[in-house]
């Protein structure tokens, strides 16, 4: 249910507030883990969550996530059992659930029927990075007010195009940071707060949410002044990689959630 | 669809977002939107502009030996017991393979269009080799992606990539094939857009590219028309070519698609489509998303991406491009499959008949000849024969060596 999303960004708007939304990938190290690192994040204090489905070519994505996406698929984790996982992490959290994954699988599902068990399920938006505005028309009539449809916007998005990205996008608008694929960096573009502030005039009432290549509570900080919310991936799944999800993995990923919480708060 | 509709359908396709009937489009991340419209908008500038052919065409003539002789090749004919048989020989074009003819024109693009650098993905090596030309004469910066599997099996290729002046990136994720490849080059683009355009090597990724690297190969099926008119007095009733991502085939049969002849497109069964290790997957495949398009691929009841096998390293690709999916879903195509073991069977045939080693990729064309020979025996054939076989001489030396030769 979209309504979830946009109750979210409400509060935290109401309340001066910026919505961290924390990005891991689904079947890393299983999908029993992957409940309870939902938890870990919850707690530590991310507003939503986004689950990667694993894909066996992630053409956005650098070595973090693709070998987490390897992980993922060596323990047979598929759309359906992920879908089943959604409905197990519903039973213990409101929190917003997002899924993020290539079109393939989508496609592969069929769209209807997709649509349909992933609201059933508590999802509450998608993110394609593959399938820009142009192929995503079916995809979001059949969605409609049920499921939100993330649209992301790029640095190389010309303005005159980015007006339409967010007249049919829902949920938020996801702006990658970075010309690039996904990986956390030490440095991220010297004009990034500069796009930002030019996006979100076009972006309006979509909450603004940024991401790709943001790590540390530095960057959380600084960019939270531009946008509505960030978005940490590959630094949290580095920790599943190096820690699986032991009580050592969860206490360090709670560990770095606070952190970004903290700087994001702290604005 | 009446007959008269079908045929403005081929004539026109693809329509203004790329599509071939159901298939093609573009399925990128939204940082490569704008360049793929910067070179559509360029694409259509030069696709009709004479100063621009006319430059292309001085290249294709003088450095790259076009038009390709065709041959008729009597003692092959004599052999498979079929009327008359025709070898388009673009295992005549400089590097040895048809590959030349799109790089020549991408990157004559590229020079126009400011950029700097080219970036390719290659499986056989001669997309690799072909661009490297290309980015060698127009001093362009040239890497290429190329997984490592392939780099073992092509080891020739690489050599002369390097001597070109090109850096050869190993891509060791996945199958470590064409497939990987193509996402380490998409990567590449994705990251470094501004300055660098993407060569694809065959009818494949987002709008335009299937439509652009159709054209440029279109120069084939062009000549074969004059060709096979000036020795034989008339079209022929079949023509063959062998399918990876599917360019020579596309380059030949395109400029016949409104004439009463029958296309054969013939795609690698690996060892056996039963086996599940095959490169086919118009014969045994199902409608998908990638690298940037929607066509036919190997793939998972889930959507995964299976890994495809063939001898051949350019016809090693769980995909295909999008207008052999609507040919093939249209029937004016039809698409077959030959096995490793008849491919090098083909191979050895035209070595010892006619005295030309050809490339493994151009004997599943053949093989797909010698496997329909009762139906072609009153037939006159064209074949396509895409490129030569001096690279797959390391590969064909170790497998005689298992076979214990
Ligand atoms: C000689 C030759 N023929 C055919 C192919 C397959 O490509 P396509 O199907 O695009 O012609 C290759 C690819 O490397 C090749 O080198």
């Amino acid at each position: 249910m979209m309504q979830r999303l946009n109750k979210s960004f409400a509060e935290l708007k109401k309340q001066g507030r910026k919505a961290l939304i924390t990005f891991i990938t689904a079947g890393d190290p299983d999908l029993a883990a992957t409940c309870d690192l939902v938890d870990t994040l919850v707690a530590a204090g991310a507003d939503i969550v986004e689950l990667g489905v694993p894909f066996s070519d992630p053409l956005a994505d650098g070595p973090t996530i693709q070998a987490a996406s390897t992980r993922a698929l060596a323990q047979s984790t598929t759309l359906k059992k992920i879908i089943a996982t959604v409905k197990e992490i519903r039973r213990r959290t409101e929190v917003p659930l997002v899924l993020m994954t290539y079109y393939n699988p989508l496609y592969r599902y069929g769209l209807k029927k997709l649509v349909r068990d992933v609201c059933d399920a508590g999802v509450d938006g998608l993110i394609v990075p593959d399938l820009p505005l142009e192929e995503s028309a079916e995809l979001r009539r059949l969605a409609a007010e049920k499921l939100a449809i993330i649209p992301l916007a790029a640095p190389t998005t010309p303005d005159s195009r980015l007006a339409g990205i967010v007249a049919a996008g829902s949920g938020f608008l996801y702006y990658v940071t970075v010309t690039g694929i996904t990986g956390a960096r030490t440095k991220l573009p010297d004009e990034l707060s500069h796009s930002l502030d030019r996006v979100k005039k076009i972006s309006g009432d979509l909450p603004l949410a940024a991401g790709f290549g943001i790590s540390t509570p530095e960057q959380a900080r600084t960019i939270g002044r531009h946008a509505d919310a960030i978005i940490v991936g590959s630094v949290l799944v580095k920790i599943i990689a190096q820690y699986g999800a032991s009580n050592a993995g969860r206490q360090e990923l709670s560990g770095r959630v606070k952190a970004l919480r903290q700087a994001l708060d702290s604005e | 669809m009446n007959k008269m509709e079908e045929k403005m359908g081929r004539a026109t396709v693809p329509d203004e977002r790329g599509y071939f009937g159901a298939y093609g489009g573009r399925f990128v991340p939204e940082t490569l939107i704008a360049a793929l419209d910067e070179l559509t908008k360029a694409y259509e500038l030069y696709r009709y502009d004479q100063v621009f052919q006319e430059e292309l065409k001085g290249w294709l003539s003088s450095y790259c030996g076009r038009p390709t002789a065709l041959y008729r090749a009597k003692r092959l004919a004599l052999e498979l017991g079929i009327k008359e048989i025709y070898l388009k020989r673009e295992d005549l074009a400089h590097t040895g393979a048809h590959k030349i003819n799109n790089t020549m024109g991408q990157a004559l693009m590229a020079k126009r269009m400011g950029k700097k650098r080219l970036i390719a993905e290659t499986g056989a090596g001669q997309h690799g080799v072909a661009t490297a030309t290309a980015a060698a004469l127009f001093g362009l910066e040239c890497e290429v992606y190329m997984g490592e599997k392939d780099i073992e099996r092509q080891a020739m290729n690489v050599y002369r990539m390097n001597l070109l002046g090109a850096k050869v990136i190993p891509v060791s994720s996945g199958s470590k094939t064409l497939k990987d490849a193509t996402n380490e080059a998409i990567r590449d683009w994705v990251t470094n857009v501004g300055h660098t355009h993407y060569s694809i090597g065959s009818v494949v990724g987002p709008h335009p590219y299937p439509l652009m690297v159709r054209d440029f190969q279109r120069v084939i099926g062009l000549e074969t028309r004059t060709q096979i008119v000036e020795m034989h007095g008339c079209l022929p009733d079949y023509i063959f070519a062998c399918v990876g991502g599917g360019s020579n085939a596309i380059g030949i049969f395109h400029p016949f698609l409104e004439d009463d002849l029958k296309m054969i497109g013939v795609e690698a069964a690996g060892r056996g489509i039963e086996s599940g290790a095959h490169s086919a997957p118009l014969c045994a495949g199902d409608p998908g998303v990638l690298h940037g398009s929607l066509s036919y691929l190997l793939q998972t009841e889930d959507g995964q991406i299976e890994e495809a096998h063939s001898i051949s390293a350019g016809l090693d690709y769980p995909g295909v491009g999008p207008e052999h999916s609507f040919l093939h879903d249209q029937g004016r195509v039809e698409y077959i499959s030959v096995t490793d073991d008849q491919a090098l069977e083909a191979l050895r045939l035209l070595c010892r008949t006619e005295g030309i080693i050809p490339a493994l990729e151009s004997a599943h064309a053949l093989a797909g000849v010698a496997t329909l020979s009762k139906r072609l025996e009153a037939q006159i054939v064209v074949i396509n024969l895409s490129g030569r076989g001096d690279k797959d001489v390391a590969t064909l030396a170790a497998l005689e060596e298992k076979e214990g030769k």
